[in-house]
């Protein structure tokens, strides 16, 4: 019996570690990039920095899109390597914010395993799904970001509390931190306070959403109205409390001698104006809730008397499929498939259609994507590791006569010209070992170079393996075909046990 | 003989009804002989059995002949004019994902359904025209995925899928961990996100002639014909009914419908 103690707590730091793992991550893939030598750039610094900004422009409607966040990173990053291009920078902030989205996954999401103990007591794995930026669409079709729940957490911290009672914990040590003139704290507390307002807002949006969804949905009666007091009362209070600060804040700017305090101090008055405006912005939604409620109250109200009932879709259907696990829910998701989308009216072809059919014009792509933008192509790199230089020589210090050669001697004598041309011999009479003999016979080739392994170890600096013997063999028409055979059969066993092959002069860096 | 010609008749007459039917942008109204051919199925008994027969024999089902829908059918199970799952879902190599992608597209069908009729009187009733766009049937979704969620968490057992047996996982974390869009390099909308996934639903319907395409607003706009009720409440929604009811998962729901908003009293 494992402790339950491992459950609940333990498994709730897990999936708080697991939000971290993204960012520590682009930090150990960054030297893998091969676009740029990007270990100059703090990865999760950036990281944190995205979400930041992500938190930051998310309002009522729409968050900011993703050239807005590269734009506004630029400068960030820019301050880590000064000297590289902008463009690299601007690759930087595109590599950063992809790999936050997890660009490339169907889900584009993050999933940490962690284990738990069950209700039986035995150790089970879990699997925690979690995103760090969403993108969602606005509604004029275009994508911009919003930050998830789990990403404020990882950049908050301990967020999960009640949002009310945070907000003003953080706004009284706000005014603490002031009059005991610790900026640097105050800023802090005031950007906490912010991404407070901004969760505050989210929920209000989601709440707002709904009720122009479905009327009937949402208890105007009592429960929103209640909301939306509260709501206003909140913002009032607010309003009195970051009033008082932005006025004692600006004359603690005004009258700072410290320039760096003075900036703080500014930055601050910035953060608290920032804080007045979402604060505006709440209040105009809330007042113009009610009209809302009432212009869709005209809208929606079309009930008739009752008919004869049917099944309630949502209720009966949909909301029991979704609690179903996924292998259950086929089922019944099938059947109403089958059922709801109408028969197939299958095509037959006729001789007279599929020739129209063949001899009609391709349709004009271009109507349909636009221009096709011309592409830029930079010449293909020289794909040849050897020159024709190379080969040839290879080609004079293989030519040899009857008399075979160790492989040491023929790298010994190329190497004297160019440690390239060594490599090429290695490599070429590597492929003599086990030639295809039957092939160089139908080539038309009277020669073909054979490599035999004798035992010898290779004592070389740069490769290791056996010292192969090579020579030349020459090559008859009917003797090709019993060779072939020869060759197949030794080469049969060795292919299938390749651990036991014999000792072929080739570097592991050679392979690579 | 004589006898003889008017049931060779009446055959090709209750064959063309059919033939119709298989045409769901055709109307009675725009129609005068499909007009006839409807009213002759409401008041000639004959005719009705005759026409029903013809359907069962091509491997169709007919779910209602109405003037404002017209002749509505169905296919029944392994006949020429069923359109398969198989078929419509985008093929998945790895087997587990390929029934994940299998519900994902079920849902949204029935999310389509649940919005176009979202009380059980709209179903009923003749002359309710629904009003569904892209943008709804992911907030509705999405909504029930959150009151899940939310349930999920008061019942305060550990629900994360275990990670070796994904067909456990419930088919709303599915959903709720699929993005809602996502960008793409030339600007269209990405096929494997939920959004594409229901224009695409949509934009079948409609060609099915079960919706109608009215506008660009909220990410694509539609409102419901009457042969898409008639489809749901005579055959969709029983059909996936009697599934869960062999699962043992099914919820009573009073006369309102219970597609609701969220509790306001979730801050």
């Amino acid at each position: 019996m494992i402790d339950r103690g491992l459950d609940g707590g333990l498994a709730r730091r897990l999936k708080a570690l697991a939000c971290t793992a993204p960012l520590h991550d682009l930090d150990a893939r960054k030297a893998k990039l091969d676009w740029a030598d990007a270990t100059a750039y703090q990865m999760a610094e950036i990281a944190l920095h995205t979400i930041d900004q992500v938190t930051v422009a998310m309002d009522f409607d729409t968050g900011a899109s993703h050239e807005v966040i590269v734009r506004r990173l630029l400068p960030f990053i820019a301050a880590q390597a000064p000297h590289r291009a902008r463009t690299e920078h601007e690759k930087v902030a595109r590599w950063v914010l992809d790999n936050l989205l997890n660009v490339g996954t169907v889900d584009r999401g993050f999933r940490s395993i962690y284990g738990t103990v069950g209700p039986d007591g035995a150790y089970e794995r879990r699997a925690f799904d979690f995103k760090l930026l969403v993108e969602l669409s606005a509604p004029n079709g275009e994508i911009y970001l919003r930050a998830t729940d789990e990403a404020i957490n990882v950049l908050v911290g301990a967020l999960d509390t009640d949002v009310e009672s945070a907000q003003i914990a953080a706004e009284v040590k706000l005014e603490n931190l002031i009059k005991r003139g610790r900026l640097a704290d105050a800023k802090l507390a005031a950007e906490q306070a912010r991404y407070r307002t901004v969760q505050y807002g989210e929920t209000l949006r989601t709440i707002l959403d709904a009720t122009r969804r479905d009327v009937r949905s949402v208890d105007w009666e009592h429960a929103v109205p209640e909301l939306l007091d509260s709501a206003l009362e909140h913002i009032e209070s607010r309003f009195q409390a970051e009033n008082a600060i932005l006025r004692n804040i600006t004359k603690a700017r005004d009258e700072a001698e410290d320039p760096g305090r003075k900036r703080s101090a500014a930055e601050l008055v910035e953060i608290v104006t920032d804080c007045i405006t979402r604060h505006t912005q709440l209040q105009a939604r809330l007042q113009a809730a009610g009209a809302y409620f009432r212009a869709e109250q005209d809208r929606q109200q079309f009930a008739g008397p009752p008919r004869k009932g049917g099944v309630d879709v949502f209720g009966q259907l949909l909301v029991p499929t979704l609690g179903l696990g996924v292998g259950d829910a086929k089922a019944p998701v099938e059947a109403y498939f089958r059922a709801a989308i109408g028969p197939n009216t299958p095509g037959v072809a006729t001789l007279p259609s599929l020739v129209s059919m063949l001899l009609r014009p391709a349709p004009e792509r271009s109507t349909l994507v636009g221009e096709l933008p011309e592409p830029e192509l930079a010449p293909a790199e020289d794909a040849n590791r050897f020159s024709e230089e190379h080969w040839g020589r290879a080609d004079a210090l293989l030519d040899l006569e009857e008399v075979p050669r160790r492989l040491s001697g023929l790298i010994e004598e190329a190497r004297e010209t160019d440690a390239d041309l060594a490599r090429l011999v290695v490599l070429r009479v590597l492929h003599a070992y086990s030639p295809e003999i039957s092939g160089a016979v139908r080539g038309g080739e009277r020669t073909a170079l054979i490599a035999v392994d004798d035992g010898t170890p290779l004592d070389d600096p740069e490769f290791g393996g056996t010292d192969l013997l090579v020579t030349t063999a020459v090559l008859a028409e009917e003797l090709a075909e019993a060779a072939d055979e020869t060759a197949e059969d030794s080469a049969g066993p060795d292919a299938d046990s390749a651990p036991d092959m014999p000792a072929v002069p080739v570097t592991a860096e050679e392979v690579a | 003989m004589s006898a003889a010609r008017d049931t060779a008749k009446d055959a090709e007459s209750a064959a063309r009804l059919i033939a119709y039917g298989l045409r769901p942008k055709q109307l009675p109204a725009r129609d005068a002989s499909y007009a006839e051919l409807v009213r002759r199925y409401s008041e000639d008994r004959e005719f009705t059995q005759l026409t029903q027969s013809v359907a069962a024999g091509l491997g169709l089902m007919v779910l209602d002949v109405s003037h404002q829908a017209g002749a509505v059918l169905a296919a029944t199970d392994e006949s020429a004019f069923e359109i398969k799952m198989d078929s419509y879902a985008r093929q998945s190599k790895i087997r587990e994902r390929r029934d994940t992608e299998k519900v994902m597209h079920g849902v949204i069908h029935l999310a389509v359904a649940a919005l176009a009729f979202p009380r059980p009187d709209d179903l009923g009733n003749d002359t309710y025209v629904g009003r569904v766009s892209v943008d709804q049937v992911d907030a509705v979704v999405r909504e029930a995925c959150r009151i899940l969620d939310e349930r999920a968490a008061q019942a305060e057992a550990n629900d994360d899928p275990p990670s070796d047996a994904p067909e456990l996982e419930q088919a709303w974390r599915a959903y709720a961990r699929r993005p809602e869009t996502a960008t793409t390099k030339d600007g269209r909308l990405a096929p494997d996100t939920t959004r594409g996934m229901i224009s695409r639903a949509l934009r079948f319907l409609s060609e099915q002639g079960f919706l109608v395409h009215i506008n660009t607003d909220d990410g694509g706009t539609y409102r419901t014909t009457p042969r898409y009720q008639v489809q749901v409440r005579e055959l969709a929604a029983d059909a996936a009914f009697t599934e869960l009811l062999d699962l043992d998962v099914v919820a009573i729901s009073g006369e309102d419908g219970s597609l609701r908003a969220g509790s306001p009293g979730t801050l």
